[in-house]
């Protein structure tokens, strides 16, 4: 991988007020990341999810998505990004399987439907030896790779938690990579990107660290992950703790609509029970969040939606 | 690509491409070729999540937020939607410069979606990529740009000034983003557009900040974007008359240009058999005929009417998407079909390139005639909507009050409905809210993939890109490069 340091420096810290860099990142990691040569293979594949999550990492600014689809990763399947189509794009997914088991990362942007034998989300068709067309469900994909990945990561919160697929009133039976693994024993290293959708940083973040522990365990462990399963370094902050705003809520003065001046509180903000670090790293190359616009749904939580629901009423 | 073993005893050949990459969402293509040309099409959609249950009983005001997961390309235009059905159940009259921050907002991921559309999703069936992943595998005759221009150089130099633009246009979309969440909080799903208006009065700073990012969008449109699409255009031809399909189209009008939505920047309309009418909602149904869903009772529903009961073992069903007609006709819906509902002006650059490279004295849209009906017919469409789209922006800059209130703060009733009309950039799109003791007692969606990549409905007819695909030219049935481009075009 080749990222500059001021680009590495850039992606784990957050903008002005600046997090910096966790311990686990010893200065080794760029030299690591400057000279290895290999970029880390992905095969990134959708269930129900909305391509969100996609999007979401195109916004990436340090390093840019072109470095990351030039320098950093292989990614060698994206539904949304790869030339190939059809049979042969599936026949390349699991060549890569085979190829790279054991080292490629299984990144799942969806939840994953278990009701009707799976039938809520086809991904693709294969044809057997006798000319048969056989339907490739979204479950059925993951008990083929998951096992033969290196680690498996929920980008978004639909795979890590099940999100808006698995809400209340969903009739697809919908499951998160982890209650999906755990009905399916599999066992396989589960890391979480969560977030609707998650913020490019920690998509490449995660990454970043992951590979790179895979370079050089001894100099990099594996990021400190909280009991949901989410890198610390990206999730460790309440978003009320550290909000702008944390003053006018100590001292009472709260917003009584959206576009007056004031803490969110009482408009239904949801920073109060949500980990993230938006409030320092802000969206979007740092042009706004969601707090200072309007407010916290608490979209990286497990709970979400449902839990953060209903989102304009004060918890 | 899959195909069966042998030809049918009446030489036709079926394929299937699944999954169709480089759509949003997940969709299977099914054609039947004969002497080289598509005979038949079936679209298949292949998810189903149920917002429409998910909905049901929460409070109306989470619609906004829970119907932006849909589509994470244009989370934008399922907002719209929502809002206008809230602002319309609530009895709320949204601020003038509300509605304008609503534009800008809507207005700047149009740009993105439609540059997205262009090089991220559609360029690759024409331009070579580098030789690593994604971009490999390929399709071995894949007719790309490099393969139809004869001359090495010319053709090198031609495909090298694609992929560069495909390389900046991630650059330019990313900065349409930043556009977004500069009034919406962030992008993909905004936080600043909900029933009552526009959460984030636009400041003097702010309008700067997005002014100045639109000026480098909109000169990457004028100088590279229509000039690539056009150039394209000029080396294929024969894809400006393969695609016709049924020349029925639909749009509900999208960006309100007055309080009272009487007046868009695109026109609602609707042009069946060849004649111009007047749009009404009340001439919509939704059937499920080959679909996996089951009514109470046999026909079409009207929206407000509207039941979502999956039914994945449905005998004779092969698709997750209802089928919307109008009139009991399938419309195609989509950039297309907005441009020759306000034919437009052309953009000068547009009207250039059309003399100089084709031949053709074109001054409004209609003037490209059954050209526009085609593969390369709906990207000139996009493209230049897109254009009309960076007027339309420049404008509202003009109309916007810095400091002015954007927001009314409406209360939910105990009872009441609304419609949002809008248009997705990837055509019409409606969201209904029925409430009732303050929740939502029914929330119907039909959205533009639904409008046009519909399987046949009780009276077996084709949706639209199913009837696009008649008759385009697969001459290799190993690489059928044709029906990826015609499903593309589409943008579904």
């Amino acid at each position: 991988m080749s990222l500059s340091r001021r680009e590495f420096v850039k992606l784990c810290s957050a903008g002005v007020a600046g997090l910096g860099i966790s311990q686990i990142y010893h200065p080794g990691i760029l030299h690591a990341m400057t000279e290895g040569a290999k970029k880390a293979p992905v095969i990134w594949v959708q269930g129900q999810g909305c391509t969100g999550c996609s999007v979401s990492l195109l916004n990436a600014v340090h390093p840019r998505i072109k470095e990351i689809l030039l320098d950093v990763i292989s990614l060698e399947f994206h539904p949304t990004v790869m030339a190939s189509e059809g049979e042969m794009a599936l026949e390349h997914m699991y060549a890569i399987a085979e190829k790279f088991k054991g080292n490629f990362f299984l990144l799942v942007e969806g939840a994953i439907p278990t009701a009707k034998e799976g039938r809520y989300c086809i991904v693709g068709e294969t044809l057997d030896a006798k000319g048969h067309h056989h339907e490739v469900t979204m479950a059925e994909l993951i008990r083929d790779l998951a096992p033969k990945s290196l680690a498996t990561v929920g980008i978004g919160t639909c795979s890590a938690y099940g999100g808006i697929p698995a809400a209340a009133g969903n009739v697809t039976e919908a499951k998160s990579l982890k209650d999906f693994f755990a009905a399916e024993k599999i066992d396989k290293l589960l890391v979480n990107v969560p977030g609707c959708p998650p913020h490019p940083d920690w998509m490449v973040g995660t990454l970043v660290a992951a590979w790179s522990h895979v370079l050089n365990p001894k100099e990099h462990p594996l990021p400190e992950l909280d009991d949901n399963g989410r890198p610390m370094l990206f999730f460790g902050d309440n978003i009320h703790e550290t909000c702008p705003y944390l003053d006018k809520y100590d001292a009472s003065d709260f917003a009584p609509t959206f576009t007056k001046p004031g803490c969110k509180a009482e408009l239904g903000c949801k920073g109060p029970s949500t980990y993230a670090d938006c409030a320092k790293r802000r969206w979007n190359n740092g042009i706004n969040w969601c707090v200072e616009n309007a407010v916290c749904i608490g979209c990286v939580e497990p709970d979400f939606p449902d839990g953060k629901s209903p989102f304009y009423v004060a918890e | 690509m899959s195909q069966a073993a042998n030809p049918a005893a009446d030489g036709k050949i079926k394929i299937a491409i699944d999954p169709m990459t480089r759509v949003e969402g997940h969709l299977k293509i099914e054609v039947e070729v004969k002497d080289g040309k598509v005979v038949d099409a079936k679209c298949f959609g292949g998810m189903f999540r149920g917002f429409e249950q998910i909905l049901k009983g929460r409070d109306p005001r989470d619609s906004s937020q829970i119907v932006q997961r849909i589509c994470g390309v244009c989370p934008t235009a399922h907002c719209t939607a929502s809002v206008m059905a809230q602002d319309e159940a609530f009895g709320v009259k949204v601020p003038a410069n509300g509605r304008i921050t609503r534009n800008l907002i809507f207005g700047s991921n149009y740009l993105q979606s439609h540059i997205l559309h262009f090089y991220h999703l559609a360029a690759l069936d024409y331009v070579k990529g580098p030789d690593v992943s994604p971009f490999v595998p390929r399709y071995a005759n894949a007719d790309l740009l490099t393969d139809r221009i004869t001359d090495p150089a010319k053709a090198e130099a031609t495909n090298t000034y694609g992929l560069n633009q495909y390389l900046k246009a991630l650059e330019i979309r990313r900065i349409c983003h930043e556009m977004v969440a500069m009034f919406g909080g962030r992008m993909p799903h905004v936080q600043g557009m909900v029933g009552g208006g526009a959460t984030e009065i636009p400041t003097v700073e702010k309008l700067a900040e997005y002014a100045a990012r639109f000026k480098e969008v909109q000169k990457f449109v004028v100088e590279e974007y229509l000039p690539l699409v056009y150039t394209l255009g000029s080396v294929y031809t024969d894809l400006f008359a393969t695609g016709v399909g049924y020349k029925n189209v639909i749009a509900f009008g999208v960006f309100p240009q007055d309080d009272e939505h009487k007046t868009f920047m695109m026109k609602p309309g609707v042009y069946i058999d060849g004649k111009d009418e007047e749009f009404d909602p009340k001439l919509i149904k939704e059937y499920v005929g080959h679909s996996f869903f089951d009514y109470s009772a046999p026909g079409g529903l009207h929206y407000s009417a509207g039941e979502t009961v999956p039914n994945p073992d449905k005998k004779g069903a092969y698709s997750f998407v209802k089928a919307p007609r109008y009139k009991d006709k399938p419309c195609e819906v989509g950039p297309l079909a907005r441009m020759w509902v306000e034919n437009p002006e052309l953009s000068p650059i547009g009207q250039k390139l059309l003399k100089d490279l084709y031949g053709i004295e074109a001054k409004k849209f209609r003037d490209l005639g059954d050209k526009a009906f085609s593969i390369m017919g709906r990207h000139v469409a996009r493209a230049e909507e897109t254009w009309m789209v960076a007027v339309a922006v420049e404008k509202w800059l003009k109309d916007i009050k810095p400091g002015e209130e954007t927001y009314a703060k409406p209360e939910i009733p105990d009872a009441g409905e609304g419609t949002g009309f809008t248009e997705a950039p990837r055509g019409s799109l409606l969201h209904y809210l029925k409430i009732k003791d303050k929740k939502i007692d029914n929330y119907q969606i039909v959205s533009a993939t639904l409008w046009n990549c519909n399987p046949r409905d009780d009276m077996g007819q084709r949706g639209p890109v199913e009837e696009a695909l008649i008759g385009v030219p697969v001459p290799d049935i190993k690489n059928p490069v044709n029906v990826g481009r015609l499903v593309r075009a589409f943008d579904p």
